[in-house]
């Protein structure tokens, strides 16, 4: 594939992101504070998110898992989950954690599992589609184009 | 410490416990031309100012901002005791939180934070530091230059910009 045409993918496939949620105006906010100073500043950012989700969704896993729920102790990690995803602008990862907190005060176990399977699935979405934005960003530099376009 | 007139770019004490939020204000900050030092606590940046060391001031720091959420010392916590130390109190603070929550922001405006900040804080949130910053510039020149501009908000704005205080 040519530059140009890489390009034009690249695009469309941002712009899709946004469009169907994925990604909000923060992500935004992350790609104009990179520069040539921190060229790697926004994947820099993505992959403490990778981490702290990951981290923070085996530990709500394990923490509805208990025989007596600590709910307090639940609620701690959604927060932290809302307020990462919130900071790299993960919209529809950030709006699960925002009922599942309210599960949470309600100390309501199905909606809490519930809500753990969906953001299980918001995260892993997101992911993949930061991974594929990123390889894509990649093939344009290897291919001679630069950033901004 | 006293600040040769060539040197100087304010220099802002960030604390949140989040290492992602960290590196986002560090940039933030960066961006628009401060000096950053980030601890993740309020006990760190307290050590950091050299409170727990006889009160007597360790380093020159500008302005404090920081998240309202930790383990330990809140924000509110951390705000308060800046604010009773003689040697600290005139240090602007500004505090970020994730959560909207007006009880909470009055009470840290009314406990002496200058801001209150949603997180994700945005590059034009930190546009808002500069005039607590200009307000506290310790020669008469640069004050009465501060005080010249704070005549039109919105050309302030642009002013404060290219204002290159080094």
């Amino acid at each position: 594939m040519d530059l140009v045409q890489l390009q034009r993918q690249f695009v469309d496939y941002k712009t899709s992101l946004y469009h169907e949620g994925f990604l909000d105006e923060q992500f935004t906010q992350l790609q104009e504070l990179q520069d040539e100073n921190n060229p790697d500043f926004v994947v820099e950012v993505v992959s403490l998110f990778f981490e702290d989700s990951e981290r923070l969704l085996n530990e709500l896993a394990r923490a509805l898992e208990q025989q007596n729920i600590d709910y307090k102790r639940i609620d701690a990690h959604v927060h932290q989950l809302k307020g990462s995803s919130s900071s790299i602008g993960a919209q529809r990862v950030q709006k699960v954690c925002i009922a599942f907190r309210n599960y949470c005060e309600e100390q309501n176990v199905e909606g809490c599992l519930k809500c753990l399977q969906q953001v299980r699935h918001e995260y892993s979405l997101v992911k993949t589609k930061l991974e594929s934005l990123f390889q894509l960003e990649q093939q344009i530099l290897t291919a001679g184009g630069s950033f901004p376009m | 410490m006293v600040m040769a007139a060539s040197e100087t770019k304010f220099h802002v004490l960030a604390v949140d416990d989040t290492l992602i939020d960290r590196k986002l204000i560090e940039k933030l900050l960066k961006t628009s031309s401060y000096q950053v030092t980030a601890v993740d606590s309020g006990t760190k940046a307290l050590e950091f100012l050299g409170l727990n060391n006889n009160d007597h001031q360790d380093v020159k720091v500008n302005l404090i901002i920081t998240d309202y959420c930790m383990p330990g010392m809140t924000g509110y916590d951390l705000l308060r005791k800046i604010k009773e130390s003689s040697s600290f109190k005139d240090i602007p603070v500004v505090i970020m939180s994730s959560d909207n929550i007006p009880s909470r922001i009055n009470r840290c405006l009314e406990g002496g934070a200058e801001e209150f900040f949603l997180k994700p804080v945005q590059l034009s949130d930190v546009n808002k530091l500069r005039p607590h910053l200009m307000k506290r510039t310790q020669t008469n020149v640069n004050k009465r230059k501060a005080m010249d501009e704070i005549v039109s908000p919105d050309r302030t704005r642009a002013r404060y910009n290219e204002l290159e205080v080094n």
